[in-house]
């Protein structure tokens, strides 16, 4: 028994009347690496919080070195050694980067107060042994996400715990950055710290862990050493069934240039970006994160206002300053943070989705109810949402289906040429899956799809072509048989002084 | 062709130079601000930059500083206090009916006893909102009412005036034995302390965390019940406090004392850059609110704006400096990036 460092027994819990988690069991060795598997919606998420103590469950045990606990909330498993990264980034926007680090429990002077010498002290200690360069006086709203996400992990680091569970630390990382975070997690699991890793991309996990556990519908599958099982056997533990085609995308006859980019600059986030996009095709944009890429996108969507360069779209030069334009010249841009600029998290799928095509059911003015509710739940239907009813609220969905009801809604608008921004990030190996196959049915029916991806499969997988773009420029140009992981890789991390690769 | 190492995590870039630091002082706008406005009103009546006016000023907006110090740290957990005003009334005027009663008690005395009743009045508003899952603007609403509808139950309509109320007490904030009127100085005090605890206190931090991000305060394990009870707690106990140098100012205690004042506290918050949507607000900055709401009210009557005007001019120039302040504060974001 005392093996487990951690152990959790026929463990179940409710959120008003919905079972999310039934009998599961999860046994954690000291100095593990153990990966949590499964589907959004599968359980995971609520099994860390009550790992946590944020959530308290309704039936179980959970034992700690052998000794049952009981944590009533987040402060009595801090104190028992168990720091977590949630999936959802928990930074405070207002406070600087030190103090994130260290909020609820900044080190004091013997007069107790707080020591804000040593707090920016050990915050840049932190963050040197981290390999971490962050300006500390810097608020948090601020950073980038990847920047945000080196925040949380120097401050799980920081409180030296036994048990450090990482719910998808690696969903906004680069390569880069996902390297540098996984030798940290080896160097503690050195160190004797059991480390719970939930991750959706499983050929990092094959690289990283030591053991998985596989939930399904919030149910405990199974628990199987690393080496003993392949990519395919885990997918079928996860979804229950196996899929064949991860990247679906086919071959599409090419049409005309609908979006022609020409020496798009916006001075201090992207210079001179061409490109041409077809009637059928998916580009891929391709990069590091911070690499301007989505700053591209916004600009072309009239989010940002470009200093120089030309947009034509169908061979007609436009001028785009607001998103309102863009729409009505059929341009759609899926966000890539989905919480904050692609979903009113308090408002019901329906007029969630039919926001943007809103004066559609109107007549003068007055909103059309019923025409409202038939296209929102067609365009659901479509996306195969999975919810109660169309009245439940969009933050009430797991991260998935929210992507799809973001999909939902901008395909409601009927877009000719989609933008669409790590559609994939954080979602699970089956929804994934369906919005490759989705986006591929698109390209054949002739919309153009723009498509930014720090994931390589995915690049490689859907792009008819690739571009990417390196500190602001573009680097390199691929067509589908040139795209190598190799070629990317190089043109996204060269010297841009080197010149571009064409 | 070589793959090169990945660049560091970009460092934000910093700026040095005097401007630069000027602007980043998160205060200029509204210091600016009030500047303008002491050389424009200077230049219509020259008596509006002596000594004398600015004791009077400085006298007049130390009640309001207390209480929209209280109220700042309310709107950085993102709540608000509307009760603020009825406190300082209910409080007033029980205060003021004991010093009538005992005339001959130590002055430290109604203070306390102001304070420690206006602690339990704040206490009642924490518990709606905490244990009684009430929103904050609707629970101090009600709790406006009811605290005023006591203030009448209390006293039956009756006043308390000058001539019933000691000496010794009338002295309490007007009295200069340190130079200064004793209620300036005990503004600065409390000043100095809201400081100390919101910037050097564990708790004082968790103010900031817990309106900044709620979720992510309750993963930090922090108590965040607890912070959103102790907030009101400090907005009544530091009411209670301004009632107690209301009575003595003013010299009554009236059934409409501090009729309105919540939102006076309100304009001064966020005048002085405080975030309505929580997690933001400084001290000095809230000192500043209240002192460019105390130049604007001094210098409409000096400048003989006519006082059928003056509420709607003062209405606009708090509009204009706060227009203004946010104006510069996106312009310094934009030259950040």
């Amino acid at each position: 028994m005392s093996e487990n460092i951690l152990e959790l027994k026929k463990i179940s819990k409710s959120f008003s009347g919905v079972e999310v988690l039934h009998e599961v069991a999860f046994a954690l060795h000291p100095g593990e690496v153990h990966a949590l598997l499964g589907e959004n919606g599968a359980g995971k998420s609520t099994l860390v919080k009550i790992i946590t103590g944020v959530h308290q469950p309704d039936a179980g045990e959970i034992y700690l070195n052998g000794e049952p606990v009981h944590f009533s909330d987040a402060r009595d498993s801090r104190q028992a050694g168990i720091a977590a990264i949630y999936q959802e980034l928990s930074l405070f926007p207002d406070l600087d980067v030190a103090e994130n680090i260290f909020v609820g429990r900044q080190p004091l002077t013997f007069g107790g107060r707080v020591d804000w010498r040593r707090l920016y002290a050990e915050a840049g200690k932190l963050l040197d042994s981290l390999g971490v360069k962050l300006d500390l006086k810097q608020k948090a709203r601020t950073l980038s996400i990847a920047q945000q996400q080196m925040v949380e992990i120097a401050r799980a680091f920081s409180i030296n715990a036994q048990i450090l569970i990482m719910d998808e630390p690696t969903s906004s990382l680069t390569l880069h950055e996902v390297d540098d975070l996984f030798r940290l997690v080896r160097r503690l699991r050195e160190d004797g710290t059991a480390i719970i890793f939930i991750s959706h991309r499983l050929e990092e996990l094959s690289a990283l862990a030591d053991r998985v556990t596989v939930l399904r519908d919030g149910a405990y599958v199974d628990t199987k050493p690393m080496k003993e099982v392949t990519r395919d056997d885990l997918i079928r533990m996860m979804v229950g069934r196996t899929i064949t085609n991860l990247f679906p995308k086919q071959d599409v006859r090419v049409g005309d240039v609908v979006l022609k980019v020409e020496n798009l600059t916006r001075a201090g986030s992207f210079y001179d970006v061409s490109f041409e996009l077809r009637r059928g095709e998916i580009l891929g944009l391709a990069g590091l994160v911070g690499a301007g890429r989505t700053n591209v996108a916004r600009a072309i969507f009239g989010v940002e206002t470009p200093t120089s360069g030309r947009i034509q779209i169908e061979g007609r030069q436009v001028a785009i300053t607001s998103p309102q334009q863009a729409i009505g010249l059929g341009l759609a841009y899926v966000p890539e943070d989905r919480q904050l600029h692609g979903l009113i998290p308090a408002m019901p799928l329906t007029p969630n989705i039919s926001l943007p095509t809103l004066h559609e059911h109107a007549r003068s003015g007055w909103l059309q109810d019923k025409s409202e509710r038939k296209s929102a739940y067609e365009a659901a239907l479509q996306m195969e949402v999975r919810a109660h009813n169309m009245w439940q609220f969009a933050r009430e969905l797991s991260g998935g289906n929210q992507q799809k009801v973001v999909l939902a809604k901008w395909l409601s608008t009927k877009p000719r040429i989609l933008i669409l921004d790590e559609p994939t990030r954080g979602i699970d190996v089956g929804t994934k899956a369906a919005v490759h196959g989705l986006m591929s049915k698109l390209a054949a029916e002739g919309m153009a799809i723009l498509m930014i991806s720090s994931e390589l499969p995915e690049i490689l997988g859907m792009s008819d072509r690739v571009i990417v773009m390196r500190e602001g420029h573009v680097t390199g140009h691929f067509s589908r048989a040139e795209a190598t992981q190799e070629n990317i890789i190089s043109a996204a991390t060269q010297d841009v002084t080197i010149g571009s690769v064409q | 062709m070589t793959v090169q190492n990945p660049p560091a995590i970009q460092t934000s870039v910093s700026r040095n130079g005097l401007l630069w630091t000027l602007i980043r002082f998160r205060e200029a706008g509204i210091s600016l601000f009030i500047l303008l406005l002491v050389v424009a009103v200077t230049l219509r009546a020259p008596s509006f930059l002596t000594v004398d006016n600015f004791q009077d000023i400085l006298l007049n907006i130390s009640i309001l500083a207390i209480v929209a110090l209280a109220q700042t740290m309310v709107i950085i957990t993102h709540g608000i206090d509307l009760s603020v005003s009825s406190m300082i009334g209910l409080v007033a005027m029980m205060v003021a009916f004991v010093v009538k009663q005992y005339p001959e008690m130590p002055v430290i005395l109604p203070v306390l006893l102001g304070m420690a009743l206006g602690a339990v009045l704040g206490s009642f508003n924490g518990l709606i909102i905490t244990f009684g899952k009430v929103p904050p603007i609707i629970a101090t609403l009600g709790t406006l009412s009811i605290y005023r509808g006591l203030v009448f139950f209390y006293s039956q309509g009756t006043w308390i005036n000058s001539f019933e109320l000691p000496a010794s007490f009338k002295l309490l904030s007007k009295g200069t034995p340190l130079g200064l009127p004793n209620m300036v100085i005990i503004a600065l005090f409390v000043a100095v302390i809201v400081y100390y605890f919101l910037n050097y206190t564990r708790t004082g931090r968790d103010i900031f965390a817990v309106g900044s991000n709620p979720d992510a305060a309750q993963f930090a394990g922090i108590r965040k019940q607890r912070i959103t009870f102790l907030v009101y707690l400090i907005s009544g106990l530091l009411s209670g406090l301004a009632a107690v140098l209301w009575v003595s100012r003013f010299e009554s205690a009236q059934t409409n004392t501090a009729l309105g004042f919540e939102l006076q506290t309100v304009a001064a918050s966020v005048v002085g850059g405080v975030s309505i949507s929580g997690g933001v607000g400084t001290v000095s900055g809230v000192l500043l609110g209240a002192l460019l709401l105390g130049i604007i009210q001094n210098s409409l009557t000096l400048i003989r704006i006519s006082p059928f005007w003056q509420l709607a001019a003062q209405g606009l120039l708090i509009l204009i400096a706060v227009i203004s302040d946010k104006w510069i504060l996106s312009r310094v974001e934009r030259t950040k990036t």
